[in-house]
């Protein structure tokens, strides 16, 4: 039987790490430049606080007590391998920040740097999202592979490979000079909406798991805009993201059936996340620089426009996505261009512009059969409509959407 | 490189097979992912096999014949069919298992074609 102070402890260890995994590997492994130590050095501290803090109390700064037991613990490692002659100058690092405050907020930069490690043009962009969601939120190969539909034991071996990387390149832990940061930001933009993304994939928000990504997400771009405010593109990120996670509530009806955008209840959207969005967009807006991030919010903004004015500006929403295939051209652009170009000036037009698509690169596009199947619907092309619904529905992994568009194409 | 999809399914899934006709979300749903995998040009061959309790398990032990009903293994989900795609990659593969409708009600198991051993068995016997 577990005791209550092992369960005490064992909560407030849990709490710790929930709250500051992430910045304390960005702080030990800023000095090491080894993520993959620092957070083994963290996972051993986790552990010794389990025992500790269940006979002695739990420390009044736990985060301090894990970051000064996860340096000793580097500092022992470091010894073992200065005996082999490999590492002094990691050994150096670590004595000379062993007594400095452990103040994990001292450092707020830390954590951004991790980022741009992530995010490192070195390192296979794939694994961009994957490692951010390990170093900086102390997400398992497991969850990770789970919500990007990899193995977790491939997960593992490729998250192992891309830190073995960062450390034999010696990448550097620091934020890019100024002059390159927007080519280098573009990276951990996409990384931090890509977590997002394989969040939202299941919109059902039934699975706790994918709402908790999605949260990490929406605080990964919080970090980095309260770290480089004068981005506009970040605030964008941001803005989108937010919009996004408004209509969470609206995606489902209670009985669990998937609802799309048109025929979402605008009253239980999220207002506060939606004000907030807003806001963000109105700061972006003032540096008159515009991006892909931007553009995508501003899209998701007239959508929400509807929640006051009960309509939706379709001609706005096709001009910004003609914008958007200019500055970022991508299939999914391309398709949701079709669909309100197809708003605006009817079916036929819509039609028009996904038969201008290369079709190779559609052949397992989703969202390009459902969007062809509605549109062939509305021009009374019923055969031709099936096919096309048939084909969406083949290529659906999520229940709730698939029996919607059989329910579509029955129609 | 071929991938077998292995499709588990209940007693339940099996039944509802036989309202297929009337259960268009059922039917439908595996007719559209049918047609998804042909025109992505990756499919390699296909069966669903029919319900468990229809099985007839064979061994022969010391000389002997031993025949049993029903299928190898009681579980509660069985083996309810299989697909064989051709792919490029676990990954592709793990994609294509998501989509398949039992993946949703059911279980995929995805196991990679054992080609090196085909090869082996269907090569002349060299030694010969």
């Amino acid at each position: 039987m577990k005791t209550s102070a092992d369960k005490l402890a064992h909560r407030a260890v849990e709490a710790a790490a929930r709250q500051s995994y992430g910045r304390l590997v960005a702080l030990l492994a800023a000095r090491t430049r080894d993520p993959a130590g620092a957070e083994d050095a963290l996972a051993d501290a986790l552990l010794a606080a389990l025992n500790t803090w269940a006979r002695d109390g739990i420390p009044k700064n736990p985060q301090a007590w894990l970051l000064t037991a996860a340096r000793n613990r580097l500092l022992d490692h470091a010894r073992h391998l200065e005996v082999r002659g490999r590492s002094a100058s990691t050994l150096e690092t670590l004595a000379n920040e062993l007594y400095e405050a452990p103040d994990p907020d001292a450092l707020p930069d830390e954590r951004l740097k991790l980022l741009f490690v992530c995010a490192h043009p070195a390192i296979d962009p794939e694994m961009h999202t994957p490692l951010m969601l390990q170093t900086v939120l102390g997400l398992d190969a497991v969850a990770i592979g789970r919500a990007f539909l990899v193995s977790p034991k491939t997960m593992g071996q490729r998250l192992a490979r891309a830190k073995t990387k960062i450390r034999q390149a010696r990448i550097a832990f620091e934020i890019p000079a100024a002059d390159q940061i927007p080519q280098r930001l573009e990276a951990v933009l996409n990384a931090i909406y890509a977590a997002y993304g394989s969040s939202w994939e299941d919109a059902a928000g039934r699975d706790q798991r994918a709402v908790g990504l999605a949260e990490e997400a929406i605080w990964l771009a919080r970090v980095l805009r309260d770290a480089i405010p004068d981005e506009p593109e970040v605030r964008g990120l941001l803005a989108l993201l937010l919009h996004c996670e408004a209509r969470r509530p609206a995606r489902r009806s209670a009985d669990g059936r998937f609802v799309p955008l048109s025929e979402q209840d605008p009253h239980i959207w999220l207002a506060p996340l939606i004000d907030e969005a807003e806001r963000e967009l109105a700061v972006s807006a003032a540096h008159a620089r515009l991006g892909r991030f931007q553009i995508e919010a501003a899209i998701q903004s007239v959508h929400a426009e509807r929640a006051r004015t009960g309509r939706t500006d379709w001609a706005a929403i096709a001009t910004f996505y003609d914008q958007l295939t200019r500055l970022a051209p991508s299939i999914g652009a391309a398709v949701a261009r079709a669909a309100a170009h197809a708003e605006v000036h009817g079916a036929q037009a819509g039609l028009a512009l996904l038969d201008q698509i290369d079709a190779h690169s559609v052949v397992s596009y989703q969202p390009y059969w459902a969007v062809r199947a509605d549109l062939l619907r509305q021009l009374n092309r019923a055969y031709e409509a099936a096919e096309a619904f048939d084909r969406a529905i083949g290529l659906t992994d999520d229940h709730a959407i698939r029996a919607f568009l059989l329910e579509r194409r029955r129609r | 490189m071929q991938y077998a999809l292995l499709i588990y399914e209940t007693s339940a899934d099996f039944a509802r097979r036989e309202q297929a006709g009337d259960d268009p979300a059922y039917f439908g749903a595996w007719r559209a992912y049918y047609k998804a995998v042909v025109e992505a040009g990756i499919y390699a061959g296909a069966k669903p096999l029919d319900a468990p309790e229809t099985g007839t398990t064979v061994r022969r032990r010391d000389g002997k014949p031993l025949v049993q009903d029903g299928p190898y293994a009681s579980s509660k989900e069985q083996l309810g069919g299989f697909m064989l795609l051709e792919l490029p990659s676990l990954d592709a593969a793990l994609e294509w298992a998501a989509r398949c409708p039992a993946a949703s009600y059911g279980a995929v198991e995805i196991r990679p074609v054992a080609s090196e051993f085909q090869r082996r068995f269907e090569s002349e016997d060299q030694r010969r």
